[in-house]
């Protein structure tokens, strides 16, 4: 069996509704395009208008191992295209009901920028909850799928430190590697925060590309 | 009449069976031009002695191409390039012509003879350099718009020089000419100024310029307004040629260069509406006398003084281009033009140009340099002229690989620059889409044949040219060879299928979004090859069908998925549908088939607007379904 037959596939979604102001989000989505087991969607390309295609969507669902929502925290929450595609494509007797079982034994994952500062998402910061407890919707979604979910992926402060970019993009590159490789121990990650603080002691990747 | 004929015949089938091998060998139509001169004259002799008569008629493509050089130069543009056009191309001009002036002195020419010389090798070629560039698609490239821009300078910097280098004139050469010919000449006999005092010959000079300028620009467009309204294509020709015949004359009669009136007028014009057709108009005349001045050029070569000085002549051709790049290189160096790009500024730009040629024979019946120079140099511009597809061959082949390597990241740039669109057809449909265009930043060509609309829309600032599409010239001179879209929307249903057609068979690079008035009309622009079509009618009328089911009392968001579902269920069944009328016999494309396959979509149009998912269970209605009543039930 090839290394590129081992891999899991992955699925990105990709919600940003104001890609002329990304800085961060976008070389995020450039360099996962780049990766052969990544499938990138950039949604608001693909519905403008907000008509999402079920079929569609479904059947790329059906289709990948790894799912991962990419986007801009808004408003504690997903960008609305996001929530629309919640709400249309995760179907009864698709995603769940007696007969929805198509997402069972998948890897779901968020990875979003904040504007704030880390220390502003916690108890005691001006958010008063982690990006984790505002994410419990879709924690929860997941459960309810039947999909292992995994800690956020998260850059804090992102409008405003150019220094942590870099960094963030090989950590990036390092998460998809290693969630195509199944690097990631589940159970030793599920009481993280965030799935940033796991990533330095995963080996480097770059060597097992090749 | 049978001499004039013949000749006639010589020249022209000399140029139909040179230009077009020339321009398979990548050699450019200006060398194959000369090529054809050379064979036709010094090489088989079929012509010779009448060259010179015909010359002087052939200098006239000169002043048609001052015409169109001036028609480019809109003054709000000269504005905006003036950095590169005064910088770069004013430095180029005077370090080349001060160089070489140098080097001529080192020949012991005198001065003015010198500075002739100089002020004539400074100039480059812009028809081999633009028509080089456009063929290997380099005209957006760094270095290809600052070439423009110095051949832009180049060309404005041949007017002054028509008006200097008669001053430069030999008083040896003079008096050897006035003693040749003491009869009068026929220039001196149409010169109506050439016996009045020096007030009244100032006087006349400053009213004809006055009056080309005043008369262009107040008179031009009621002139063309009129003709344009008679609907008859060649009185707007006649009227062309008209206009550029007119003032050489004028400009003769006084006594100055025919060819910096005809760029004044040109100048004066850039900004009218009528631009493009004026320019498609002149532009095959230019095109025909500039090849005859070439082919005249070639024939007039000398081969004796070539194989006689064959060393001198390839040492000074060798030393201008030499000189010329280096100067352009220095330039380049300092205006911070980069990596390929500063090669292929300094290149592309070496050689002595047509121009030169036209200063030249001007020279020499100013008096200024003696015929025995004069004939060298003229070998030595067109041997540079010859040089110059190697020189682009060299930068293609051997400095092009080099840089490439680095060029391949920059993916992402100025793409603004080369999206250019045409729209052809402003009425009500291309207005529309004409605003959003420009508003969002894009830079858009209109063409209207209906002359009273492009004036109304002139009055609300839409940049606009009279015109009619349909015509593969003013297609050509609106810059479809670089256009990205093509956005057809006039109103004659057979036109734009003709339009269609021609676009995409000739450049089926350009994507073409068309406006149809109806089904049928939408499936022959298909047809035609129409990247995209949308026919008038259907989206406002949507748009009032779901503005009249909300006024029933439909729910607004129910109607906007109903919108969808409408459309997206007829998008599902229109390429059924358009094979299906492709296939209709010739006068009935509408037949019972279509018929039936139409009022089955119907059906299903029926049938998508009354389906509920949960009810059904065909997956037709999809979107904020909830889940069935008692779904909760299953969780424990």
């Amino acid at each position: 069996m090839s290394a590129s037959q081992a891999r899991k596939k992955i699925l990105l979604l990709f919600a940003h509704p104001s890609q002329k102001r990304s800085e961060v989000n976008l070389p995020m989505f450039e360099l996962a395009k780049s990766l052969d087991f990544v499938t990138c969607v950039d949604l608001y390309s693909e519905y403008p208008r907000h008509h999402i295609n079920i079929n569609r969507e479904q059947q790329r669902l059906v289709d990948h191992d790894i799912v991962i929502f990419q986007f801009p925290f808004y408003w504690y929450s997903t960008p609305s295209l996001l929530k629309e595609w919640q709400d249309l494509v995760l179907e009864y007797n698709f995603a769940y009901g007696p007969d929805g079982a198509a997402l069972h034994g998948k890897t779901f994952i968020c990875a979003l920028s904040a504007g704030g500062a880390e220390q502003a998402y916690r108890a005691d910061g001006y958010n008063h909850f982690t990006v984790r407890e505002l994410l419990q919707p879709l924690e929860q979604t997941a459960r309810l799928t039947g999909m292992c979910y995994l800690p956020p992926f998260a850059i804090f402060s992102s409008r405003s430190t150019q220094c942590q970019r870099q960094q963030h993009l090989a950590n990036w590159r390092k998460l998809l590697e290693a969630l195509s490789f199944e690097l990631i121990n589940h159970d030793k990650v599920a009481e993280l925060t965030t799935i940033n603080d796991a990533l330095p002691a995963l080996p480097n990747l770059a060597s097992m590309a090749v | 009449m049978t001499e004039y004929f013949l000749q006639a015949f010589i020249y022209l089938a000399a140029a139909v069976v040179a230009v077009p091998i020339a321009k398979k060998l990548g050699l450019g139509s200006v060398l194959g031009y000369l090529i054809a001169g050379v064979i036709i004259g010094p090489v088989t002799h079929i012509v010779g002695q009448e060259t010179a008569t015909i010359q002087h008629f052939a200098e006239f493509g000169v002043v048609m191409m001052l015409f169109l050089v001036g028609l480019e130069l809109a003054p709000s543009m000269l504005w905006q390039m003036r950095n590169r056009l005064f910088g770069l191309g004013g430095l180029q001009v005077a370090i080349s012509t001060g160089l070489v002036t140098g080097i001529a002195l080192l020949f012991e020419q005198p001065w003015s003879v010198a500075l002739a010389i100089g002020l004539i090798f400074s100039l480059s070629s812009t028809a081999i350099v633009l028509q080089t560039f456009n063929e290997k698609g380099l005209s957006n490239t760094e270095g290809g718009r600052n070439a423009f821009s110095v051949l832009l300078m180049q060309d404005i910097a041949v007017i002054p020089m028509l008006a200097f280098i008669p001053m430069l004139a030999l008083p040896d050469l003079v008096a050897a000419a006035e003693g040749l010919q003491s009869s009068a000449e026929h220039h001196e006999q149409l010169n109506l100024v050439a016996h009045l005092p020096t007030w009244a010959y100032a006087i006349a000079i400053l009213a004809s310029i006055g009056g080309v300028i005043v008369l262009g620009h107040f008179l031009s467009r009621p002139l063309f307004h009129y003709v344009a309204s008679s609907g008859l294509r060649e009185i707007f020709v006649a009227t062309a040629l008209l206009l550029v015949v007119g003032i050489a004359a004028l400009m003769s009669l006084v006594g100055l260069s025919p060819a910096l009136g005809t760029f004044l007028a040109g100048v004066v014009l850039a900004n009218s509406e009528f631009r493009h057709e004026l320019e498609s108009n002149i532009e095959p005349f230019k095109g025909l006398l500039l090849g005859l001045f070439f082919i005249t050029v070639g024939a007039g070569i000398n081969f004796e003084i070539l194989a006689n000085q064959a060393p001198v002549i390839g040492l000074l051709t060798l030393a201008i281009i030499v000189v010329k790049a280096s100067v352009l290189w220095g330039l380049a160096v300092m205006f911070r033009i980069k990596n390929s790009n500063r090669w292929l500024f300094s290149l592309s730009l070496a050689q002595a140009g047509e121009f030169g040629f036209v200063l030249l024979s001007f020279s020499v019946q100013q008096h200024v340099i003696p015929t025995d120079v004069a004939s060298i140099l003229q070998l030595v511009v067109a041997l540079s002229m010859f040089l110059t597809p190697v020189l682009f061959i060299l930068f293609e082949h051997v400095i092009m690989p080099r840089y490439q390597a680095d060029t391949s990241n920059q993916s992402y740039d100025d793409i603004g620059h080369s999206a250019s669109v045409i729209i052809a057809g402003i009425g009500r449909f291309g207005q529309i889409v004409n605003r959003l265009l420009v508003a969002n930043g894009v830079k858009t060509v209109v063409l209207d044949h209906e002359a009273s609309q492009v004036e109304n829309l002139r009055k609300i600032e839409i940049q606009s040219y009279f015109g009619d599409a349909t015509r593969p010239d003013l297609l050509h001179t609106a810059g479809i060879e670089n256009a990205k879209l093509l956005i057809v929307a006039i109103d004659n249903r057979e036109q734009a299928i003709e339009l269609i057609t021609y676009v995409k068979h000739t450049y089926p690079k350009v994507k073409v979004l068309a406006r149809a008035f109806d089904k049928g009309h939408n499936y022959e622009l298909l047809q035609a090859g129409a990247d995209y079509t949308v026919n008038e009618t259907y989206f406002s009328a949507l748009e009032l069908g779901a503005e009249a089911m909300t006024e029933l009392g439909f729910h607004p968001f129910e109607v906007e998925q109903k919108k969808y579902a409408f459309c997206q269920t007829e998008a599902a069944a229109s390429n059924q549908l358009y094979q299906q009328w492709l296939g209709g016999s010739e006068g009935q494309k509408f037949d019972p088939n279509y018929r039936k396959l139409f009022m089955q979509m119907e059906e299903n149009i029926k049938q998508a607007m009354q389906r509920d998912r949960m009810d059904k269970h065909d997956g037709a209605e999809r979107g904020w379904t909830p889940p069935p009543k008692n779904y909760e039930k299953g969780f424990d």
